[in-house]
């Protein structure tokens, strides 16, 4: 009986995954092998599928004669700077939306889902205008605020779902022997949080260092982050796909394994709350 | 449920027994101030902006036309061209990305060896930058060089090479195929996690009574992850709505004004004319439209809150 079974299993299992795998990581990994192939070669015979044809080639001129290691530490200082300030902020707001029961709190969630909704184009022009005014333009510091708009609403989101699944009587214990709010916060809740503050946290840094639009906007010659500098690649004359495709898998990658690290974590706090991406 | 702050209050007496009414208030105060600066403060000037005519390097010449940028609007071909173009859009990009996400997510629900591995691959989409997935679409799409044409030349689907691009009648599909691309994951995972939550034995009672496997998909599969389908759908709709980087960067709407939707209209008459009055009016109209299917989700989430 096993050995029907099995190969019943293969044909109508492994097989149809093995194609949606391949689908979902094909593009990517024909990225790769051109990055892996030198520019000249693209030109003359095209992607080269064996690994005879391959040398590093192109990431050494990314990483030699452009200032991609540069904008890599851009992204990096953005990035942080979005999650430690959304991080704050959202943790003590998720504490008090699932510890408390105060007039306004419905309206005040609301409020914090409806931002998440809001389109991008609405946003970004308005905060170009305002951030010339103040002469905030081709700085970190903007690009921290336009990513944290973003970014708090996610995080208050998750976090209050984590909040609210640790149970309240260790709360209550704290108090009764004689804990303040803010230290029953700090010594019980916030070690429980962990897990749920460094998934939070690192989603965000992937969101932040993955964002493209208000990069290409509020950023500029001094505050360049990776993803307007893989399109700065393309050269002058003729689209050079293989030292392109070799910014787009450095620039890619720090996200790209964070999250295949923290994916399983994320899935709980998804499905309940509002997610862009 | 319990209840703690009555109680806490009552128990701190004394000339600052209010604080404790108030502790929640403050342990809001910084993301909601924060949130107000930065979103609340930028959409007022939106919505003022839009009854200007401003042109950004004539900043004198700035002035109040009322609804005038609103009634422009109305006469604008281009206008309507980006309307339909993101009605094509929405409808075809969701119910694609839901459709693999579905099929994916039944698959990856069964038993098989490399399950897990699986399903870490099946997401890289959904992580990498979006910039990064135009400029390698671009690449695979490319008239000259690109896979896709070397692929389906060598399969003999195609005679000769498709601008894919390039073609006016094209660009816009090939841009949903993207975009599906980068969005079924999200789905696959969303659905698992419903599929996940129905209880085995509905199954085991229904393969007992004698119901076929599409039977089983139909009454218990299917009701089983409606709520799930609903919300990611819905949440779907107004992510792909907004979402313009990627056509951004693949073809920047054109040709012409073939992948020309309304959020990336309001973004190149502002970005590349520099007309921020019309621009943020297009942009002020698209939140508006795209407003029902927020009040839909909002109104759904809020319950699931209360549960």
């Amino acid at each position: 009986m096993n050995k029907p079974s099995t190969l019943r299993r293969i044909l109508t299992t492994d097989l149809p995954v093995a194609l949606i795998v391949l689908f979902a990581m094909a593009p990517f990994a024909w990225m790769i092998l051109t990055s892996l192939t030198p520019s000249a070669q693209i030109v003359s015979s095209g992607v080269s599928l064996s690994p005879a044809g391959w040398s590093l080639d192109n990431y050494w001129r990314l990483l030699g004669q452009t200032s991609f290691l540069t904008n890599m530490l851009h992204s990096l200082i953005i990035a942080t700077g979005t999650m430690v300030l959304g991080l704050v902020v959202a943790v003590a707001a998720a504490y008090a939306f699932s510890r408390f029961r105060f007039p306004g709190r419905r309206l005040l969630m609301l409020q914090f889902l409806l931002i998440n909704m809001f389109p991008v184009v609405l946003l970004i022009l308005p905060l170009f205008v305002l951030m010339r005014r103040f002469g905030l333009l081709d700085t970190h510091f903007a690009l921290i605020l336009a990513n944290s708009t973003v970014a708090i609403p996610f995080a208050v989101w998750m976090l209050t779902s984590y909040v609210g699944a640790i149970p309240k009587s260790l709360d209550e214990a704290a108090m009764t022997d004689g804990c303040s709010r803010l230290t029953t916060l700090r010594r019980i809740v916030l070690p429980l949080m962990v897990p749920g503050i460094i998934s939070t946290g690192i989603y965000i840094f992937i969101t932040a260092w993955n964002e493209y639009l208000y990069a290409l906007t509020l950023g500029g010659r001094n505050v360049r982050p990776v993803t307007v500098a893989i399109q700065t690649l393309i050269g002058e004359y003729q689209i050079e796909w293989g030292l392109l495709a070799a910014g787009a898998v450095v620039g890619a990658l720090p996200a790209t394994l964070l999250f295949l690290f923290v994916q399983r974590h994320l899935i709980g706090g998804m499905t309940q709350g509002a997610v862009k991406g | 449920m319990s209840i703690v702050t009555p109680t806490r209050a009552a128990e701190s007496p004394g000339p600052f027994w209010r604080r404790a009414h108030l502790t929640p208030y403050w342990l809001l105060a910084p993301a909601v101030v924060v949130t107000a600066v930065i979103v609340f403060l930028p959409m007022a000037q939106a919505v003022i902006t839009s009854f200007y005519d401003l042109i950004l390097f004539r900043p004198n010449a700035s002035r109040f036309v009322g609804f005038g940028n609103y009634i422009k609007l109305f006469s604008d071909p281009v206008f309507w061209t980006a309307l339909w173009n993101t009605v094509i859009w929405i409808g075809l990009t969701v119910p694609l990305q839901m459709g693999l996400g579905l099929v994916t997510a039944i698959l990856l629900n069964r038993e098989f060896p490399w399950r897990s591995v699986a399903r870490a691959l099946i997401i890289i989409p959904w992580a990498l930058p979006s910039v990064v997935i135009a400029l390698m679409w671009r690449w695979i799409y490319d008239p000259n060089t690109g896979v896709l044409n070397d692929l389906l030349i060598y399969l003999s689907v195609v005679q000769g090479a498709v601008p894919w691009l390039a073609d006016p009648h094209l660009a816009l599909y090939a841009v949903i195929a993207t975009l599906t691309w980068q969005g079924f994951p999200f789905f696959a995972v969303m659905i698992l996690a419903g599929l996940q939550g129905i209880p085995k034995s509905q199954y085991e009672a229904a393969s007992l009574d004698g119901a076929s496997s599409w039977r089983q998909f139909l009454h218990i599969t299917l009701p089983g992850i409606m709520p799930v389908l609903a919300t990611a759908g819905l949440l779907r709709v107004i992510w792909v709505a907004n979402s313009m980087d990627v056509i951004f960067v693949m073809t920047g709407g054109g040709p012409g004004y073939s992948t020309h939707t309304l959020p990336l209209y309001a973004f190149i008459k502002a970005r590349q004319n520099l007309d921020f009055g019309y621009g943020t009016a297009i942009a002020v109209t698209f939140t508006i439209l795209l407003g029902s299917f927020v009040a839909v989700y909002l109104a759904r989430t809020m319950r699931e809150v209360e549960k």
